[in-house]
């Protein structure tokens, strides 16, 4: 289980608001997080990764408390053992797909796990090539896979299928479910089309004006 | 050719590669710290680091010599506590070059390292990363152009360097005399032809370093785009 207790000042083309979240994100579930631009989605997604900083608060991810304020403690990212996913997907073009993937696993080398992962993302072929030749669908499913490849508790993907392609990204939509249920990951995916959050989210979580203390089981949102 | 001027031009070739390499240590961390970090002085900073760009080389070259001088507080502390003269040796124009090529290692590296996606850094952390193995397993080798950059034109510029080194360094062979001071002390005694092999050498030496780099750079963004 993830539970986040968190407030953070953001400033949006609105004014000042407030970013007020408290839930706690079900261990293995798979939570869409919608609402409208700007409302927070991905600064809740960085607060949990520890790309950005709460205001306040406290995140705990299993019995790992990663962000307390009161007790002064904030772990760096590369403490959290999470996989994030960009919307960029941050791939490396320095390296090759084969490179990418395996620079998640330093310490813990686990080449059977990189070869399963390249086997179900259908990336076998592209092994040894460098990432800024590959398409959209390519880079995205080499993103997952480095995502995974250091068996993170948990998965962050920041708005994954954005600028995929409708024929595509249904295709993706079934290999990101794919690495959630395979990896038995607890995964937090940023998304703003209503089919796609229908289609796999477990949970959601909607971040509106209002704050937040409960998770949603389906969308009944009209606006996001 | 005489050993006077393979000297000269051994000594020309020895100062630009020492501030070269010199530059490149200094110059990355300095640039890493530029392009990532905030602080209240870094104007001031970016700023010094500038002003060999934009002053003329006699004022910096003034300063050192002035500062060198076993006559004033730090010529002399240097000269007591290790026994080091700076004025007119090659440590001295070593040190002078290290100074006036700043801005042209420290601003391609910063600029290449402030082009590069935040995401390529917060991705290789959330991957569990240090901020070391990040720079140079990461942004050190998507910054190629930069580094080649940075070092090209500051082998350049230090080959034809000149108001700075004559000032700190005056003109003694084998010690001191680079190519350039070697230039103008020929055409002072009217010897064009030691001249002119000089200022041959300098100008092919110059003119294929900054081939090299727009090629390498043309071509690194033809891989980038294909």
């Amino acid at each position: 289980m993830i539970h986040i207790n968190v407030e953070r000042k953001m400033l949006t083309s609105d004014g000042e608001r407030k970013l007020d979240i408290a839930v706690d994100i079900p261990k293995h579930s798979f939570t869409c997080v919608c609402g409208n631009s700007g409302c927070g989605k991905t600064s809740l997604l960085r607060m949990i990764a520890g790309l950005m900083k709460p205001d306040s608060g406290k995140i705990v991810v299993g019995d790992n408390v990663v962000y307390d304020l009161s007790k002064k403690i904030n772990l760096p990212p590369q403490k959290r053992h999470i996989g994030f996913m960009f919307q960029d997907y941050a791939l490396f073009p320095n390296m090759t797909v084969q490179q990418n993937i395996a620079f998640a696993q330093s310490y813990d080398k686990d080449p059977a796990l990189i070869e399963r992962l390249t086997a179900t993302f259908g990336l076998d072929m592209l092994r040894k090539q460098k990432t800024y030749k590959l398409s959209g669908g390519q880079k995205q499913r080499v993103a997952l896979a480095r995502a995974l490849a250091s068996k993170p508790q948990i998965l962050l993907l920041d708005e994954p299928l954005s600028a995929i392609d409708e024929e595509l990204r249904t295709a993706l939509q079934d290999e990101i479910s794919k690495a959630h249920r395979l990896f038995s990951a607890t995964t937090l995916m940023v998304s703003h089309d209503k089919a796609e959050v229908a289609r796999m989210a477990t949970h959601i979580l909607y971040i509106g004006k209002e704050k937040i203390r409960s998770l949603q089981n389906q969308l009944t949102i009209d606006n996001g | 050719m005489d050993d006077d001027f393979i000297g000269t031009l051994f000594l020309t070739g020895k100062l630009a590669a020492a501030t070269t390499a010199s530059l490149l240590l200094i110059g990355l961390p300095v640039a890493y710290a530029l392009a990532y970090t905030r602080f209240r002085a870094k104007g001031i900073f970016e700023a010094l680091i500038c002003m060999p760009m934009v002053l003329p080389p006699t004022v910096i070259g003034y300063y050192l010599l002035v500062a060198f001088s076993p006559q004033n507080a730090f010529g002399a502390f240097l000269e007591n506590t290790f026994d080091l003269r700076l004025a007119f040796s090659f440590r001295g124009i070593w040190i002078a070059s290290i100074i006036a090529g700043l801005p042209f290692m420290i601003q391609p590296l910063q600029n290449g390292l402030m082009a590069l996606p935040d995401s390529y850094r917060e991705a290789a952390y959330t991957l569990g990363k240090s901020e070391t193995v990040t720079f140079f397993r990461v942004l050190l080798p998507n910054i190629k152009p930069s580094v080649i950059t940075g070092i090209a034109f500051t082998f350049a510029h230090c080959i034809g360097e000149f108001g700075i080194v004559l000032m700190v360094g005056g003109n003694i062979p084998n010690e001191t005399r680079i190519a350039s001071i070697a230039i103008y002390d020929e055409v002072q005694t009217l010897n064009y032809d030691v001249a002119h092999k000089y200022s041959l050498i300098l100008f092919l030496i110059s003119f294929v370093l900054l081939t090299v780099i727009y090629s390498i750079n043309k071509s690194f963004k033809l891989n980038s785009l294909t």
